[in-house]
């Protein structure tokens, strides 16, 4: 155990997580190596003289609202609501945004602080391809080079978001080192990293890494909860019952999540990716079937065997297969103040279809796992009740995936 | 704290000689073997490297040995095992563990230095635990007399120097480049002024690796550091010649260095 956070500069509230050591509790932290610390004090440095900059903000809001195309939509999905006969089910419409995923909220802060700093080169790592996409068109926006690390089994069953970042001008290196997944590509970024120390930026995808990515790809990402959080007043003039969203490394859910944590009525859900099932070994639920340990620059919640070895994790979706989780949510998890469940590979094949077949709306197979459950939430909580799902990433990428695996030849 | 790590940086002092640090990974290959073989072959300390699944800070020697050791059931405590083994019939050679955080963290920081104080071992460096987070794994290691010795990089200014050095002990380890373990060195005249301030700094002997794989580059690093570390050159040789292999390699390597002074 970690020795205590003296009383002065632990945080009151749960929100206002991490303390200076970049902990949230006992968690996340800056466990890099030592070529790599110099660079991760000057970012830190950088964001928060960034974050206090009206001029910074300007020029982010300016942006999320030209070319991202914010403020997305919420959206009350009638028909889900009617097929699941309880609570009625809304959609926060981030896969409205440009690039299709909530993933450029956060590649676009890191990019601008990218320019900021004077660096000439962007590196990314990415799983379902979605933030490889997302931080390969910001970069095509201001004319900087962009490689993007990708696993080789990743950049197989993602073969259209390979080419569109080949359109957008980004070198994608296939990782093949482990198992050819997300795990193993944020290895090869770091080591590009640590190797190109002077011009280059690591625009990591998720709440996760060392300090200060989680709280600065936390604050991207929350613009998702602050709008929604607004808009489900104007509509509905109440907050929503329970905020759902998938989790990968967590970064479309800390997003959701984090403007909602001191509203203590709210209940903040995250779903992991159970794939096979949790109890057959083959999935990527950290919280479940992990224990804390350090990955990546944090400590977290991570799949492991008895002698700390990184066990492999598995889902049908790409954007999920990571075998930890973001620090902030363990610590959340720990404290309670979120619940973890799971869906399985099954579960998102069939909502995938039936979300597209009742709504009209593909979503990325990584919300169809939140999908899964808020259809048992919406029982549960019944017709007075209010679902707010955050629909992260819409399906385009995944229906070549899809039809394979409904035996479709395309 | 006096153990087998000052005794031999002050022995190659006595004899202005600078030492060979040979860099091997337990579990594989004959990996036992090759440890107890490496301090006849000129090894004046044995870096024991500890096999993670994602060695973030390696080039793909390591990284593809790694894996081979961990595929061939390797594991932290069967390290611990080959360390103790090594210990029976060397009393001398410093055995420095190098590796990750993880397995360190899983076992538990004070049950991993109680064992490897019980197997033997002078000191660990943990590649992904810089000075901010030590603090618990640094009173551990303390506590059982197991040196921490930290690294510093090319991108260690003055004032991060400071924080590096303090509370560590045995020698640092220096990287001559920016970059993962295998890959090119930097230019000799950078090293030997980089050297000359981290001995300064901390006031203990400096070894040099990262990217060290000739003899003739060995010599000219040991010209100024007080050892020069070879890693992904010898996990190569016993991976393609066996422990003979490695041997071989290791006893020229560590005659350029022996000699690089007179």
């Amino acid at each position: 155990m970690s020795e205590p956070v003296s009383a002065d500069t632990r945080p009151n509230a749960l929100s206002a997580w991490p303390d200076a050591r970049g902990r949230f509790g006992d968690y996340g932290g800056r466990f890099v190596a030592e070529t790599l610390m110099p660079l991760i004090l000057e970012l830190e440095e950088a964001y928060e003289t960034a974050k206090a900059d009206p001029d910074f903000r300007a020029e982010m809001d300016l942006f999320l609202k030209d070319y991202v195309g914010k403020p997305s939509p919420i959206y009350f999905a009638e028909r889900l609501t009617e097929e699941f006969g309880g609570a009625q089910v809304w959609f926060k419409r981030d896969e409205l945004n440009h690039t299709g995923s909530h993933k450029i909220n956060n590649c676009l802060g890191q990019v601008l602080l990218a320019r900021r700093m004077g660096k000439t080169r962007i590196i990314a790592e990415t799983g379902a391809g979605q933030h490889g996409v997302a931080t390969a068109t910001v970069a095509a926006r201001f004319g900087i080079p962009c490689t993007v690390f990708m696993g080789a089994t990743d950049v197989e069953r993602q073969a259209p978001n390979v080419f569109r970042m080949k359109l957008l001008g980004a070198e994608v290196v296939p990782v093949t080192s482990g198992t050819g997944t997300l795990k193993d590509a944020m290895n090869e970024a770091l080591r590009d990293w640590v190797t190109n120390v002077k011009d280059t930026f690591y625009v990591i995808g998720t709440v996760a890494g060392p300090h200060p990515y989680p709280a600065m790809v936390r604050d991207f990402q929350s613009i998702i909860g602050r709008e929604a959080r607004a808009q489900m007043k104007e509509r509905l003039g109440r907050l929503p019952d329970a905020c759902v969203a998938c989790i990968g490394g967590g970064s479309n859910a800390m997003g959701l999540f984090h403007p909602f944590i001191e509203d203590e009525e709210v209940r903040l859900i995250g779903v992991e990716a159970a794939g096979e099932g949790v109890e057959t070994g083959k999935h990527a639920a950290s919280l479940k079937g992990g224990k804390p340990g350090i990955l990546h620059g944090n400590k977290t919640y991570l799949l492991q065997d008895d002698d700390g070895q990184i066990i492999d994790a598995h889902s049908i979706s790409a954007g999920l297969d990571y075998p930890g989780i973001g620090p902030e949510h363990a610590f959340l998890h720990d404290m309670k103040r979120a619940e973890y469940v799971s869906a399985t590979d099954a579960e998102a094949m069939e909502m995938f279809q039936l979300c597209t077949k009742l709504e009209g709306i593909i979503p990325a197979l990584e919300p169809a796992h939140a999908l899964a459950r808020v259809r048992d939430l919406a029982k549960e909580l019944g017709k007075d009740g209010v679902i707010l799902m955050n629909m992260c990433g819409r399906g385009d990428k995944d229906v070549p995936q899809v039809a394979r695996m409904l035996g479709v030849e395309l | 704290m006096t153990n087998r790590l000052n005794t031999r940086f002050a022995e190659l002092s006595a004899y202005n000689r600078a030492g060979f640090v040979a860099y091997m990974m337990a579990g594989d290959g004959d990996s036992q073997a090759l440890l107890n073989a490496l301090p006849a072959a000129g090894a004046d300390v044995i870096e024991l490297g500890m096999p993670f699944t994602d060695p973030m800070a390696d080039g793909p020697a390591i990284q593809a040995s790694a894996l081979r050791a961990l595929e061939a059931g390797m594991t932290l405590k069967g390290t611990l095992a080959q360390a103790a083994e090594f210990r029976k019939t060397d009393k001398d050679t410093p055995i420095v563990l190098m590796g990750y955080a993880n397995p360190i963290h899983h076992m538990g920081w004070e049950a991993f230095a109680k064992a490897a104080a019980k197997a033997g071992v002078d000191g660990l460096i943990c590649v992904d635990v810089p000075p901010e987070e030590d603090d618990e794994l640094r009173a551990a290691l303390g506590k059982y007399s197991i040196a921490l010795i930290r690294l510093a990089t090319p991108t260690t200014d003055d004032k991060r120097l400071a924080t590096v050095v303090a509370n560590t002990s045995g020698f640092v380890y220096y990287v001559s480049t920016t970059g993962v373990t295998g890959a090119g060195s930097g230019a000799v005249t950078e090293v030997g002024e980089a050297v000359a301030r981290v001995q300064r700094a901390s006031g203990l002997p400096v070894a040099v690796g990262f990217g060290v794989k000739e003899p003739d580059q060995a010599a000219a690093i040991a010209r100024t550091a007080d050892a020069v570390v070879v890693g992904s050159a010898i996990v190569d040789a016993m991976h393609s010649g066996g422990v003979a292999g490695a041997q071989e390699l290791v006893k020229r390597l560590s005659s350029a260095v022996h000699a690089a002074r007179r």
